[in-house]
């Protein structure tokens, strides 16, 4: 009977130690440890490049139940994935499902996250840890699997820059073309253009696109700090002159508010769950999101030509914005989902319809 | 954002009349009390006048302090109107009491009624609430909107269901329209067993479905929130352990779902919100998918447009008050402008995300009937349910095990013996799960259990650990390391103890003393990311510090009663959150503990802390070793906490009230029974034995019928009268594997007695408050199924008088303090005890609303040592009826006679001007329809033929068709009653019985219960079987039968007044 599997450790900037049981990679790493509520979709989440130097904690303390999907391709992208990567620096979770069950997995998440090279740890107390984060914010930690690591900020390296791709690619869907600023794009959002037949041009972060030819612009979402980003700021600043039609996702929606000239700041603890209540301001609608971030954007420092569009319904932090005028939009939270709710999925027609 | 901050404005209703479902059925029990008590909360806080219709006068929701105007009517349309002529609101809630309120709000508006008095729906329109109930229309209407359903066509007759049948392939599933908890639904193999199901479900409905089977398909559900602006959002998901085929009512259900991706979750999501928005309902829905587990195909099984069981599960998984807020937006408020009440920081707006798992089982009582069929599936036959919180399926599923309190432990250390495993596993009983857990045991891959119980292999794997870890705790020493394994698995103190050998009490000992100790968690609705503003507790050992400090304070814990089972059901609820509700009065700080979701003490807005745990000595002596309180409080949730009363004490706990060392002399036969000697006062002749000889010994000297018992049990389980020694020998035997530890107790059964009852409070031993009420019906029907009358109509002064002085002795020399019950037989002057509970019991909610009293504040009040107001016993100018309400339809084969064993589920108490008035409108309130043009008579052997000769009487006075069986029909003639006479089921001669009643020409059957030939017996039963399976109303007891003829004779249906509770 007994364990065979091996004690780790998850150490925190603050000292505290959370010991638990290793069932991914076998190694140690340092990152920033953030939590996320949601309940479900773990590939999903996983994958997505705003993780990047990210240790995640999952609140939901069931994991692995339904293993991962295999690796099918649907127009050139992973099928069942945001990414052809495992983003997170590690997991940390409650309860490991050691055995799993569904008709679509071809592995389960330790031989997953194994093959990925990510140390993984569960019989960590989740909720214990999630309120340390709730209420000292964000911090750096390390999870410790024999050999000890140097604790490292990710956030002071250029992450957009480690995700982004390294040359332009082209996915042709119709005659309206999107150019794709990505700065750790989500599969799901390039798929949501595909869908609506838009031929998606996706370049990397600082890509000039001053020669390029498209009909609207949408910036992605991605890791750590805008301000990171200067060179996708200048960009836009210049797309902004040019009145082209933009839409801002998530790590985009921050990116647009510095091109116009407002400010973003980090939040205490993020917001990483699949039920974030946001209300629409011009309707005062509430739509459900999904969402993954650790910055956001100053309300109070946006222009006269700009107004709020949503706005986060439990603490009021920015949600997203539009200009007055002209075709400019921009939502913190993602609209194409994967993982979480599709509520807001129409933001995509709703740029779309700006589109010429 | 200031904005958000003001009150929003909506246009309120002045005057709102809510449904109540009535009494506790299968199918519509507790949930109810919840859903009703949040939404005349929510009311009351916008300043609406609220008028509620609800018989059930056991509930929280009827209380005072609770609705404005309470009427203990029957919720049917007749009364209704009248209600609504009399109270004239301008507005109707119908979402907030099941299907009962449903249908009579359907019925209200289909005759006119509301439009006529003006009075508007609130929330979800009728146009919707038809749409989810119209079984055709729905399935028509979600295919308009690009939404799956069940392939299947509606018939309305046999031949027509055949042919359906047959374009589809067998095997075929067949439901019934408008009916709750799946009445008259089965699957059928072939036309043979489609005949049979399609007749039966007719019998219910005009129309049923003839649907493809979605075997081994999962149960996923939704709980769907939509207010008036159009915003949606789902609360929670659920996913059914038992796969398609089994109710979700008789699953196991696990929250959130487990087996389902991101996409096949938000898939489901998706179409959840779809259909709620096309459908336009406004507040609480529920939808039911099955899904295919080999792909992501679908079928949306049903909607229910309004509160469900599963919605107050829902509600108590995650926190979120879903009859509160469902409230709020019938009135026109949107979900962006309610609070979220748990964080009070946060917006109602939200899908809760939970950093727990939730596992519900249902209860079942099926022992509890004669023939009855014991396979579950389409339909309801539990009667209650348990829900249990943790942080690891196997830790849930051991907990919600051992909360059933059917005698297991968890799903380890039980011995339960299966003859065919497979069998089992294949045709699910109440006792499949510990059959998987077995199979296990006996090297069965997982495979092979899935390919027969369909069961998703994540949930069997889960069930592996458990058994393995069994068998690890008896092979391994307990070091640290493997005992907080164990823990974390949802092992008791009790399980390890029985592996190695030691008692409950040196396990806990040593796992103090290796510090493995349980954390407090809260439930929070947010996993954490947000604090909670409430005490919505749980324990588990899968954690590493506690959410909330103890209260170390003035402060009291009130144990509850658990599942609502037969027996034990929403009555001892009522007394537990009077009993909070007192003591927050008296300035103490309240602990509820509590594990049944249907229940309103375990609303976390009750209590101060409200502890959704286990009622066992571990986890009571866990929590009150960590909030150190001042005491105990033992007596109001039934014989659960009782039980544990004298354990707990050993413990140095301080119980409030009544010392437990008391309590254990009431409850031990030998110590009462010497004490009754001492004080003269007589019981019926009994003895405790272990062996036939010594039983046959005792029946020689006192003579038959004897009541036959197990000791120590709650509404009669498993009790039986016998009237030959055959049967005597035939009990013991069986008796033997009931209970080891207690003997089987045998009583003189005493014939012909009246059963008198007193529900009282005593202070240090001196009578503070009471009340004496009657059974209608003879001693030997339980006193749970009988008939009460207070004040007593008819008992003679003397016979009071001595229950009373009785009563002062008992609880002088028990030094009772706090609430008790007793139980007397008489017969002319002279009395006999029959039973003593030192606790409150299921009549104490039913005489303090009688009377006006709240018995349980005064009991709390002599508890905690505080001032109480003297007790004036004053004349009522008017009569309090109780009457139990059966679920016979439910149990398929069920026989629906009345014994000794508890077989009512619920109840209702009415008020009327006299005897006669209260008791038409208490059966009325049960679901009796009163006769109209024939009645079949077969009033058993010849004392009761003579006793029933006025009834007949009466029956044809008032213009009755008679007809009557063989003898009756003789008996009759004699008497010059003119009768038809039927022929027995079993003669197959015509006119022949069954042809009476198959025709639905017969709208009352009496039929008395004959003790003599088998064959008898067996006509007796079928025809019983047929009324009970065609609807049709049945009297099986004689005094009853003379009650209702009487009362028919006395008074016009239409002469019943339509008072309140407040107008008396």
């Amino acid at each position: 009977m007994l364990d065979t599997s091996k004690a780790a450790q998850l150490v925190l900037d603050d000292g505290s130690v959370f010991p638990g049981i290793s069932f991914g990679a076998d190694k140690s790493v340092s990152g920033e440890v953030v939590f996320n509520t949601g309940m479900t979709g773990y590939p999903e989440s996983f994958t997505d490049p705003s993780y990047r130097g990210q240790i995640l904690v999952l609140t939901y303390p069931l994991i692995g139940n339904y293993g991962v999907p295999g690796i099918d391709k649907e127009h050139n992208l992973l099928k069942f994935f945001e990414s052809d990567k495992v983003h997170i620096r590690a997991l940390i979770i409650s309860d490991y499902s050691n055995n799993h069950n569904h008709w679509n997995s071809r592995k389960s998440l330790a031989a997953w996250l194994q093959e990925h090279n990510i140390p993984a740890l569960h019989g960590i107390d989740t909720r214990s840890l999630t309120q340390k984060l709730r209420e000292k914010g964000v911090m750096l930690g390390k999870l410790v699997n024999g050999t000890d690591v140097r604790l490292e900020d990710p956030n002071k390296r250029n992450l957009v820059d480690e995700v982004s791709i390294e040359r332009k690619q082209i996915y042709e869907a119709g005659k309206k073309r999107v150019l794709l600023i990505d700065c750790g794009v989500k599969y799901s959002i390039i798929r949501n253009l595909l869908a609506r037949n838009v031929t998606v041009i996706r370049v990397p972060w600082d890509y000039d696109y001053s020669r390029e030819r498209y009909d609207g612009i949408v910036i992605s979402n991605g890791p750590g700090d805008p301000k990171m980003c200067k060179a996708t700021i200048e960009n836009v600043r210049q797309s902004i002159k040019e009145k082209i039609p933009i839409l801002g996702i998530c790590l985009g929606n921050q990116i647009l508010a510095l091109a116009a000239g407002a400010n973003t700041y980090k939040l205490k603890y993020g917001h990483r769950s699949q039920n974030q209540p946001c209300i629409d301001l011009e309707t005062g609608r509430c739509y459900i999101t999904s969402q993954n971030h650790g910055y956001a954007v100053d309300t109070k420092s946006l222009g006269k030509d700009w107004k709020p569009w949503f706005v986060n319904a439990n603490d009021n932090t920015n949600e997203g914005m539009r200009h007055k005028r002209l075709p400019f939009m921009s939502c913190q939270f993602h609209p194409e989902a994967y993982p979480g709710p599709v509520d807001t999925n129409f933001i995509f027609d709703r740029f779309l319809r700006m589109v010429k | 954002m200031a904005k958000n901050k003001q009150k929003p404005k909506i246009n309120k209703p002045k005057k709102v009349l809510i449904l109540g479902s009535g009494a506790l059925k299968i199918g519509e029990a507790g949930e109810f009390d919840y859903s009703g008590s949040q939404c005349l909360k929510a009311l009351k806080e916008e300043g609406i006048k609220t008028v509620l219709v609800n018989p059930n006068i056991a509930t929280i929701q009827t209380s005072e302090g609770m609705a404005d105007t309470v009427y203990f009517l029957p919720v049917t349309p007749y009364f209704v109107e009248k209600i609504i002529k009399k109270e004239r609101p301008d507005a109707i809630l119908l979402g907030f009491g099941g299907q009962t309120a449903l249908n009579c709000g359907l019925e209200l508006d289909a005759q006119g009624i509301l439009k006529k008095y003006n009075v508007k729906v609130l929330g979800t329109s009728i146009k919707a609430i038809r749409l989810t109930e119209d079984r055709k229309l729905f399935s028509e209407f979600l295919k308009s909107i690009d939404v799956k359903t069940p392939k299947s066509r509606t018939a309305t007759n046999i031949e027509q269901a055949s042919q359906v049948a047959q374009k589809l392939g067998y095997p075929i599933m067949v439901r019934s329209g408008f009916a709750l908890g799946g009445l008259g639904s089965g699957v059928a193999r072939n036309q043979e067993g489609l005949k049979l199901l399609a007749a039966k479900a007719l019998a219910y409905s005009k129309q049923i479905l003839v649907e493809e089977y979605l075997h081994g398909w999962k149960e996923i559900e939704y709980e769907v929130v939509r207010d008036s602006k159009d915003n949606c959002i789902t609360v929670c998901n659920m996913e059914n352990f038992d796969p398609m085929g089994i109710h979700t009512g008789e699953s196991i259900v696990v929250a959130p779902s487990q087996t389902l991706t991101n996409h096949e979750y938000h898939k489901l999501r998706q179409i959840s919100i779809h259909v709620i928005r096309s459908l336009g309902i406004v507040g609480e829905c529920n939808i039911q998918f099955a899904f295919d587990p080999h792909s992501e195909d679908y079928r949306v099984i049903e909607v229910n447009a309004r509160l469900s069981r599963s919605s107050a599960l829902a509600s108590k998984a995650t926190g979120y008050p879903l009859a509160f807020i469902a409230a709020k937006l019938a009135l026109g408020y949107s979900l962006s402008e309610l609070d979220n009440s748990i964080t009070k920081k946060t917006k109602a707006c939200f899908e809760p995300a939970l950093d727990y798992v939730v596992l519900k089982i249902p209860r079942w009582d099926m022992q509890k009937f004669r023939e009855v069929d014991t396979k579950i599936g389409s339909e309801m036959k539990s009667v209650g349910e348990v829900m249990a919180i943790g942080r690891k399926f196997e830790e849930v599923l051991q907990k919600a095990l051992r909360m059933l309190s059917i005698g297991v432990e968890g799903l380890a250390c039980n011995a339960l013996q299966f003859d065919d495993l497979e069998h089992e596993l294949e045709n699910p009983t109440d006792r499949r799960i510990f059959a998987i857990a077995q199979a296990f045991k006996e090297g069965m891959p997982v495979d092979a259990i899935y390919a027969l119980s369909r069961i998703d292999k994540w949930f069997l794997y889960k069930i592996k650990h458990i058994v393995d870890m069994e068998h690890n705790l008896k092979m391994y020493s307990l070091s640290k390391e493997l005992l907080l394994k164990a823990k974390q698995l949802g092992f008791s103190d009790n399980q390890i103890a029985l592996l190695k050998g030691k008692s409950e009490l040196e396990i806990r000992q040593q796992r103090k003393q290796l510090g493995v100790m349980p954390f407090v968690r809260q439930i929070d609705t947010l996993g954490a990311e947000y604090p909670a503003s409430t005490n919505y507790l749980y324990m588990t050992y899968n954690s590493g510090q506690h959410d909330a400090l103890p209260l170390k304070q003035k402060a009291a814990i009130v144990l509850g009663s658990g599942a609502y089972r037969i027996g034990s059901s929403v009555e001892f609820d009522w007394c537990c959150v009077n009993a909070v509700l007192t003591l927050q009065q008296l300035g103490y700080k309240t602990i509820m503990i509590n594990y049944n979701p249907e229940t309103v003490s375990t609303d976390y807005d009750i209590c101060d802390k409200l502890y959704f745990e286990e009622l066992s000595l571990e986890r009571v002596l866990d929590i009150y070793e960590y909030e150190q309180p001042s005491g105990v409080i033992v007596s109001m949730g039934g014989q659960i906490p009782n039980n544990i009363a004298l354990k707990l004490h050993n413990q140095n706990v301080k119980i409030f009230g009544t010392s437990p060392v008391n309590i254990d002399r009431a409850e031990d036969r030998h110590k009462f029974s010497q004490l009754m000697d001492t004080l003269h006062i007589e019981q019926p002749a009994w003895k405790e034995v272990t062996t036939v000889e010594d039983a046959k010994r005792f029946a020689e000297t006192v003579g038959y019928p004897l009541l036959v018992r197990p000791s120590y049990v709650l509404s009669g389980s498993a009790m039986s009268v016998v009237f030959e020694e055959k049967r005597l020998i035939e009990y013991i035997k069986k008796a033997a594997d009931i209970s080891r530890e207690h003997p089987v107790v045998i009583t003189k059964f005493i014939e012909n007695a009246k059963e008198i009852e007193i529900d009282a409070v005593a202070n240090k031993g001196a009578l503070a408050a009471y009340a004496i009420t009657e059974h209608i019906e003879n001693a030997g029907v339980h006193s749970g199924d009988a008939t009460l009358v207070l004040p007593a109509q008819r008992l003679y002064a003397e016979t009071a008088r001595k229950i009373l002085d009785y009563s002062s002795k008992i609880a002088q020399s028990l030094q009772i303090t706090g609430p008790f019950n007793m139980q007397f037989l008489a017969i002319d002057n002279d009395v006999k005890i029959i039973e003593c509970n030192l606790r409150a019991s299921r009549s104490f909610p039913f005489v303090s609303k009688v009377m006006k009293r709240n018995f349980i504040d005064i009991a709390t009040k002599t508890m905690l040592g505080k001032p109480i107001p003297p007790f004036k016993n004053g004349k009522l100018s008017y009569v309090g009826v109780k009457a139990p309400q059966f679920s016979f339809t439910r149990l398929k084969g069920a026989d629906p006679v009345l014994g000794v064993e508890m077989s009512s589920t619920g109840e209702v108490g009415c008020l009327g001007k006299d005897l006669n008035e209260a008791f038409l409108k208490a059966i009325l309130a049960v679901g009796f329809r009163l006769p109209k043009k024939t009645v079949l008579l077969s009033t058993g052997p010849l004392k009761t033929k003579l006793h029933l000769l006025e009834a007949c009487t009466h029956f044809k006075e008032l213009g009755f068709t008679l007809l009557a069986t063989e003898g009756t029909h003789k008996f009759l003639k004699e008497h010059r009653i003119p009768a038809t006479r039927v022929y027995w089921p079993l003669d197959k001669k015509q006119p022949n019985v069954m042809q009476f009643l198959e025709s639905g020409s017969v709208d009352l059957v009496i039929n008395i219960p004959k003790s003599s030939e088998k064959i008898e017996l067996d006509n007796d039963y079928i025809i019983r079987r047929m009324a009970i399976d065609r609807n049709i109303p049945l009297l099986t007891n004689e005094q009853i039968t003379r009650q209702f003829a009487h009362a028919l004779a006395t008074v016009k249906p239409e002469q019943l007044e339509i008072k309140s509770w407040q107008e008396y």
